[in-house]
């Protein structure tokens, strides 16, 4: 697209007026300037991301068993057995049942932050700070201390030690089907991570609310609290609250760090909380090196996840019209 | 002083590319190591004992036919190699906890079947039977690793406990020995699915892949066995959640637990902080026609197929994993501590004469399993999936081994096709 918008004056101007040579030449460098920028990119994109994508399409179609350039043509057996695969089936149950927690949690805690730290006078950058900067923390750091020292299954662990303190058992956090306490570990280390962020987006979207509405408002009648925010504030932050909740799909489809860190083994991974990246990974990359059925796989929940998107799009009215504010 | 512009571009120039050079694609296949010849690069894993990495150079530095430069790769080491192996940057000799069936019947590694003429008897036929298929060596077995079950005595003395030898034993005794600070018995986080894998199936007198390659726990001894894993889970004398898992054995000195399934790598540590208090045993046996188990293992060297110059790296390998057992005695004894593969080397370290460490070599030899090589990845899972579903959930034994064993046969009609 940038191509064109770059190249459309160098095609235009010959109709306007006969260009000198000088000038053909300037074109001719503006031309080279842009690929000297955009080339590498362009290429960057194309040897990792299109080839690769390509080629998995490609692999899923042969039995590729440790190769990646196999020769044994097995048409939709691949896709036959994935979609077959129990295992592959509960990876797409859990990772629906981790979107339904966390996207809500995460929309609900950032905008609570968001509302609060709108409101206080004083410190309010030393409050955004603050709940802003786990965002700037590893997942895999965040894991590995909520799996060791926050949610370790002895009776040292911190939340075992508080448990201790009223009299209760320790609890095998990560351990435990019944009920499954995996899923408050994996729910709060993303939630401490990434709900800083969002409340940032929050807080741009509360701050270009007009004042005067608030005032209108008041002069109205309308009581402060909930009234307010169900008829101004949240109204006033449609905008940004399509973006969040797209973003935090999008997040939730990536899911695989914390999952992993959390819960895998040198000798592999519970059948549990174990969502479609982790599955895949194991299959195509892990001892498996099954990179046909893998590739299977990631075109089905490449569809998946399509599919999702365009349905949400649609949904929100994207597109439509251009989203106010 | 002043510096034309010209000459700082061309010392920049010049800096640059040094660099650019110094970050070129590494391969090991450098032109260190010792002697003259082609360049052979050789991977090993990370192993954690002081002084390995030093070993393993050392012995490659004293090759004289061939150039050897050691790589020492810390992280994934199986995906690693498995993805090297794609390649042609990959190494020309490497170790592998393996190599896998689809590994060989991929072309991916050298028949390596000559280099064992005249010895083959003095390699312990538990580690070295995995490495052969149709009749051909896939790789050179270089010590054996082994799991068991370590007690600390006076915790049993304690709680009027002996130790166990059938596995309702077992499950009594980790009942008896939890207390309040303490439970009885620590089979790694996930409650034993992982490690103990085809260990019980063993104990209960079945294995997993019979000699002519079918299912071997199509039996319903195999039901029987695991359910009796979930008592020990449902009875919550299992230690779950703790800091360092089951391979390391801090969970077991630091007095969390009383029992601990781990390695044979785990044992000096247990003699230092532990002295005499504590005990080795196999997996115990269970039912009339059981027999005690305890798992074994062994990395091997293997040639990539992919290698420039495979009759170089064969002959390294025969080198140094068949011809120099001085090193080989030094590789296994000396920094970690593992069991020579070579029956004749594991028979005169003193090291191994002691205690705990005898009862490890006995329980190799007479109770030792090695995971089958029809024994794929994909059944791997199927069966690790199920066991811990039985173990945590209480799924069904019965129903789970059901779908399990329907799994696996198709997988080892899948493997066997592709060898006739």
């Amino acid at each position: 697209m940038s191509a064109r918008t770059v190249e459309a004056p160098s095609t235009a101007a010959p109709a306007a007026a006969k260009p000198g040579p000088g000038e053909r030449a300037v074109h001719r460098r503006r031309a080279l300037w842009f690929w000297v920028f955009v080339g590498p990119f362009a290429a960057g994109l194309a040897l990792f991301t299109y080839v690769p994508l390509l080629w998995s399409v490609w692999l899923s179609f042969f039995d590729a068993h440790n190769t990646v350039t196999p020769t044994h043509f097995v048409g939709l057996d691949n896709y036959t057995a994935m979609l077959s695969d129990a295992a592959f089936r509960d990876s797409l149950l859990t990772f629906a049942l981790f979107t339904a927690f966390i996207v809500p949690a995460t929309y609900v805690l950032s905008l609570a932050l968001a509302l609060m730290v709108n409101r206080v006078r004083r410190l309010r950058a030393f409050f955004r700070s603050v709940f802003f900067l786990p965002a700037a923390c590893s997942y895999v750091v965040a894991a590995l201390i909520w799996k060791m020292s926050i949610f370790n299954g002895v009776r040292f662990g911190l939340a075992n030690t508080v448990l201790d303190l009223f009299g209760a058992e320790p609890v095998a956090w990560l351990s435990t089907t019944d009920p499954p306490w995996y899923w408050l570990v994996v729910v709060t280390v993303r939630l401490w991570l990434q709900a800083g962020f969002y409340m940032i987006l929050f807080l741009a979207g509360l701050q270009r609310i007009d004042p005067v509405l608030y005032e209108a408002a008041a002069v109205d009648g309308a009581r402060p609290g909930w009234q307010v925010l169900r008829h101004i504030t949240l109204p006033q932050l449609r905008a940004t609250s399509v973006a969040v909740v797209l973003l935090l799909v999008i997040n939730a489809f990536q899911a695989f760090d914390e999952f992993y860190n959390l819960l895998s083994d040198a000798r592999g991974y519970p059948p549990y909380a174990r969502p479609p990246l982790v599955y895949l990974y194991y299959t195509a990359l892990g001892q498996g090196q099954n990179l046909g059925l893998g590739s299977a796989g990631a075109v089905i929940l490449a569809l998946i996840i399509g599919v999702v998107t365009v349905g949400q799009a649609r949904w929100f009215g994207l597109g439509r019209r251009n989203a106010d504010g | 002083m002043t510096i034309s512009r010209r000459a700082l571009l061309a010392a920049a120039a010049a800096a640059g590319g040094g660099l650019l050079a110094a970050c070129g694609s590494n391969t090991g296949r450098g032109d260190s190591g010792g002697g003259s010849g082609p360049a052979l690069s050789h991977w090993y894993h990370q192993y954690g004992e002081a002084g390995t990495e030093q070993a393993v150079k050392r012995y490659a530095a004293a090759y004289k036919k061939a150039r050897v430069t050691v790589q020492w790769r810390p992280g994934n080491y199986d995906q690693q190699t498995a993805a090297a192996l794609l390649t042609d940057s990959g190494p020309d000799v490497f170790e592998v906890n393996g190599p896998s069936l689809d590994q060989i019947q991929g072309g991916q590694v050298v028949d390596l079947t000559g280099l064992l003429d005249g010895v083959e008897d003095d390699y312990n036929p538990v580690v070295l039977t995995p490495k052969q298929h149709d009749g051909k060596t896939w790789a050179i077995p270089q010590v054996i690793d082994m799991q068991m079950l370590y007690y600390r005595k006076s915790l049993l003395r304690d709680a009027g406990v002996e130790p166990p030898t059938t596995l309702d034993a077992l499950v009594d005794a980790a009942l008896k020995l939890t207390t309040r600070k303490v439970k009885g018995l620590f089979l790694g986080n996930d409650g034993g699915a992982g490690v103990l894998g085809g260990t019980p199936l063993y104990a209960a007198g079945l294995r997993l892949v019979t000699e002519d390659g079918t299912v071997g726990f199509d039996d319903p001894a195999a039901a029987r066995t695991l359910g009796k894993l979930r008592r020990l889970y449902a009875g919550k004398s299992l230690l779950l959640g703790a800091p360092a898992d089951w391979s390391d054995p801090s969970a077991f000195v630091q007095g969390l637990t009383a029992m601990q399934w781990t390695g044979l790598w785990a044992l000096p540590q247990v003699q230092q902080e532990l002295g005499d208090d504590f005990g080795v045993l196999p997996f115990p046996a269970d039912g009339s026609a059981g027999r005690p188990a305890v798992p074994v293992g062994a990395y091997g060297a293997a040639v990539s197929a992919r290698s420039r110059h495979v009759d170089a790296a064969k002959e390294y390998v025969k080198w140094l994993w068949v011809d120099r057992t001085d090193y080989q005695e030094d590789f296994a004894l000396s920094y970690g501590f593992h069991i020579p593969a070579r029956l004749s080397l594991a028979k005169k370290a003193a090291k191994l004469r002691t205690e705990a460490a005898a009862d490890a070599v006995r329980f190799t030899t007479d109770h030792g399993w090695a995971q089958p090589l029809l024994w794929t990845p994909a059944a791997q899972t199927a069966y690790q999936d199920a066991l811990s579903r039985i173990i945590k959930d209480g799924a069904d034994p019965e129903r789970e081994l059901r779908t399990v064993v329907r799994k696996v046969s198709d997988e080892l009609r899948r493997v066997q096709r592709k060898t006739t």
